[in-house]
């Protein structure tokens, strides 16, 4: 019995496949299991590994093809056999392809109604004929495109979010049944365990006022702003040194982040050109350091700003942003106190993360992605030694931005990290 | 517990609820001076008297509405009728009569009778003596249906029939007479329209009623040897229906099969399958499938006449199909 091998969907996303290559030819022979051909899904190009086994008796997509999920690429069946009904079945869908849940159109409906047959009184061999036995003709034609699973299955594919047009049913004429549904959740990642052993709870979450400002600005910033970085490492060992000392003899401890909003605003003082804001008609320069920083919440994150970064002391920074990340983790930060910044610092070192990309927080047009400092050999022309290293990332917006701006920049805030003398120049 | 035959409980019944009421009363063909054709009523001539123990001529209209008349005048008769194939006379009597009297009266007149006999194929009987006439009467609004499988439920529900005020018609079975099973002495009632699961299980529910519940036992538990679990549902009562256990059992194992003696047009299993497809549709993981008599006059040859009728190779086939086992 030659049947149809269809397009199924690679992808969970997948509507539409390319035949990339063929690794049977028609004759061969097809073992469930071999890779027939390679499709290109709209994630990636994948294997197609036949469910079928048989003789591959014609190819109907060739290399380069499309299909929609559901079309036959092929046909299968038993060597020499008589494809030419199937054909034109296929032919048939070509001309009216329909929708899943297309119904029936009336002639089908006719033929279906003339051929019910009370399956159940077809007799024994031995018995006399009683009412007509079914034969294969008699069939009602299935309705092209309609998948055949039965009801349980329907249901269960629902509620696993399984995608019917993905399985092959190994019930009567491929009916989908509910245990193709659970074997095809089984043999996916994402299978579905019990409850009990479920060690991932899925859901669904409402999105808050903070995660819905978060989605909106950002996704406003990476999609308008044209986002591109460039990475520096410094060696840090003077400037933590420089703490450590400062640190040892006061009674409040200042924090990394503190000394680099304040050299960030000594090297944008410098370089006050990074310190701007593109406003279609014209690019705003703002005329103080107001730096934000990138504070992590359960819910989201903020971004308070220092204003003014750049005439301000260290522990004048460290004692504002004390304050302002204790009342960043209790709500109660103003809008004045977490917008409109110049220019933005993110910090993922104490993740132990060495080096990432952020997207701009604006209306500035850049912004510091700070690593974890890391012991790392250097060499000094004679031997190595040991440093710490920082890297950071700057992502800027290349409508205010080009790249020598964000390079120099980056240069003269490396030579203040590693100097920090630098900064008082 | 005692264990006696179908045929004991049946005449306990009988005579429990002739020495409780004095307005019950048996008649039919056979019922007195021959202790009853397949001897249910056997040693109640003895006991009550011709009064209450009536051998009637070979007339099924001419007695059967002697009994629905005594019903509808205050009487609680039970009609026997020596075979359902004979009751095909008398069916103008019920269908007409001790069917529609209430309805007809507006309630004023109630009809409590009881008709009772064997239904259905036993051996050797050919064409006119072997066939399952349950459609026909379940087919009657105005009538109740019961159809015991065991001694326990032969006795319960009769009892039950006999003091209910609408017209109760009873399938019984010549080849079940014989059958034992445990009976309690103490006095007790089985309500119509109550089904009963006579096996637990998960991944299929197999239903039948009358004779056919041995058949399907066996197949059960020749089903569990290769590791499927059906179970049972024994309907008992064919009107009212017990559509309740029966949809609850198919939610829970997705799968059914109907097993009736009947021919399968319009039989009692193509109602609980309609029934099921109707009301369990998104439970279902496969078609209902139904396991009747071959559409045919029963053949006289022993062989045909065996071929003809639900099997257990015939109900494990149908099981295999709904499981998908083929």
């Amino acid at each position: 019995m030659a049947e149809k091998i269809l397009m199924i969907a690679l992808s969970p996303t997948m509507e539409e496949g390319t035949i990339v290559e063929w690794h049977k030819k028609e004759g061969d022979n097809v073992e469930t299991g071999d890779v027939i051909c390679e499709v290109e899904t709209d994630k990636a190009t994948m294997d197609y590994e036949s469910s079928q086994s048989g003789t591959l008796l014609r190819i109907i997509k060739q290399q380069g093809d499309k299909a929609r999920v559901g079309e036959a690429i092929a046909i299968i069946g038993e060597e020499k056999e008589d494809i030419t009904e199937i054909l034109k079945e296929i032919e048939n869908e070509k001309i009216n392809p329909a929708p899943q849940e297309k119904k029936a159109k009336p002639a089908e409906k006719k033929q279906e109604s003339e051929t019910v047959e009370q399956k159940h009184t077809k007799p024994r061999e031995e018995a006399p004929p009683a009412s007509k036995p079914p034969t294969k003709e008699e069939k009602a034609p299935p309705t092209p495109g309609r998948i055949k699973a039965s009801p349980l299955a329907r249901k269960k594919a629902k509620e696993m979010g399984v995608d019917l047009r993905s399985i092959r049913g190994s019930g009567p004429d491929g009916r989908i049944t509910v245990k193709d549904i659970e074997n095809a959740k089984a043999i996916t990642p994402q299978a579905s365990l019990s409850n009990e052993t479920k060690r991932i709870k899925g859901g669904i979450i409402p999105v808050s006022t903070m995660r819905a400002t978060i989605a909106k600005r950002l996704s406003e910033s990476k999609f308008t702003a044209p986002h591109f970085s460039v990475t520096i490492s410094a060696t840090a060992d003077r400037l933590l040194n420089l703490r450590e000392s400062i640190n040892s003899k006061a009674e409040k401890k200042l924090s990394l982040n503190s000394f680099l909003i304040k050299l960030s605003a000594e090297a944008l003082v410098r370089h006050p050109a990074i310190l701007s804001s593109w406003e279609e008609e014209n690019i705003r320069l703002f005329d103080t350091a107001d730096i934000a920083l990138a504070v992590a919440l359960t819910e989201g994150l903020i971004t308070p700003v220092v204003r003014s970064a750049e005439s301000k002391t260290i522990s004048e920074i460290d004692y504002e942003l004390t304050d302002l990340i204790q009342r960043a983790k209790t709500s109660s930060l103003t809008p004045e106190e977490y917008t409109q910044a110049g220019f933005t610092i993110s910090n993922l070192g104490s993740y132990g993360v060495e080096e990432f990309d952020a997207i701009i927080n604006p209306p500035g047009s850049a912004i510091l992605a700070v690593g974890a400092i890391k012991t790392e050999p250097i060499y000094d022309g004679e031997t190595f030694r040991p440093a710490k290293i920082i890297r950071l990332t700057l992502s800027c917006d290349h409508r205010t931005i080009d790249g020598a701006l964000a390079a120099d920049f980056m240069r003269t805030l490396k030579a203040m990290i590693e100097e920090p003398a630098e900064a008082l120049i | 517990m005692a264990v006696i035959s179908y045929r004991e409980a049946l005449n306990q019944a009988i005579d429990e609820e002739m020495a409780r009421d004095e307005n019950v009363f048996i008649l039919g063909e056979e019922v007195g001076e021959y202790n009853g054709a397949y001897k249910v009523s056997r040693g109640l001539l003895a006991k009550y008297g011709e009064k209450r123990v009536i051998d009637t001529p070979i007339a099924e209209l001419g007695f059967t509405g002697i009994g629905i008349g005594a019903a509808i005048a205050g009487l609680r008769p039970i009609v026997e009728w020596m075979t359902h194939n004979f009751a095909i006379l008398a069916m103008d009597q019920v269908i007409n009569n001790a069917a529609k009297m209430r309805h007809m009266s507006g309630g004023q007149i109630k009809v409590p009778i009881v008709f009772r006999g064997p239904n259905g194929p036993a051996e050797y009987l050919s064409s006119q003596h072997s066939q399952s006439l349950a459609a026909f009467w379940m087919h009657v609004p105005g009538l109740k249906v019961v159809a015991p499988a065991t001694p326990y439920d032969a006795k319960g529900l009769l009892k039950s029939a006999i003091r209910d005020d609408d017209p109760v018609v009873m399938l019984e079975a010549e080849l079940m007479y014989s059958w034992e099973g445990e009976v309690p002495e103490e006095e007790y009632l089985i309500p119509i329209g109550k089904a009963d699961i006579k096996r637990q299980g998960k991944d299929v529910t197999l239903i039948t009623y009358s004779k056919p519940l041995r058949t399907v036992l066996s197949v059960a538990d020749k089903l569990a040897e290769r590791g499927i679990d059906a179970e049972v549902i024994d309907l008992r009562s064919l009107r009212p229906l017990d559509t309740d256990t029966i949809f609850a059992s198919v939610r829970k194992t997705h799968r059914a099969v109907v097993v009736d003696e009947a021919w399968p047009m319009g039989s009692p299993a193509s109602f609980v399958a309609y029934a099921i497809s109707r009301e369990c549709f998104d439970e279902l993981d496969a078609q209902v499938e139904i396991v009747t008599s071959e559409d045919v006059p029963m053949p006289y040859n022993h062989r045909l006449e065996l071929a003809v009728q639900p099997s257990e190779e015939k109900i494990s086939d149908a099981v295999a199909k709904v499981l998908y086992m083929e």
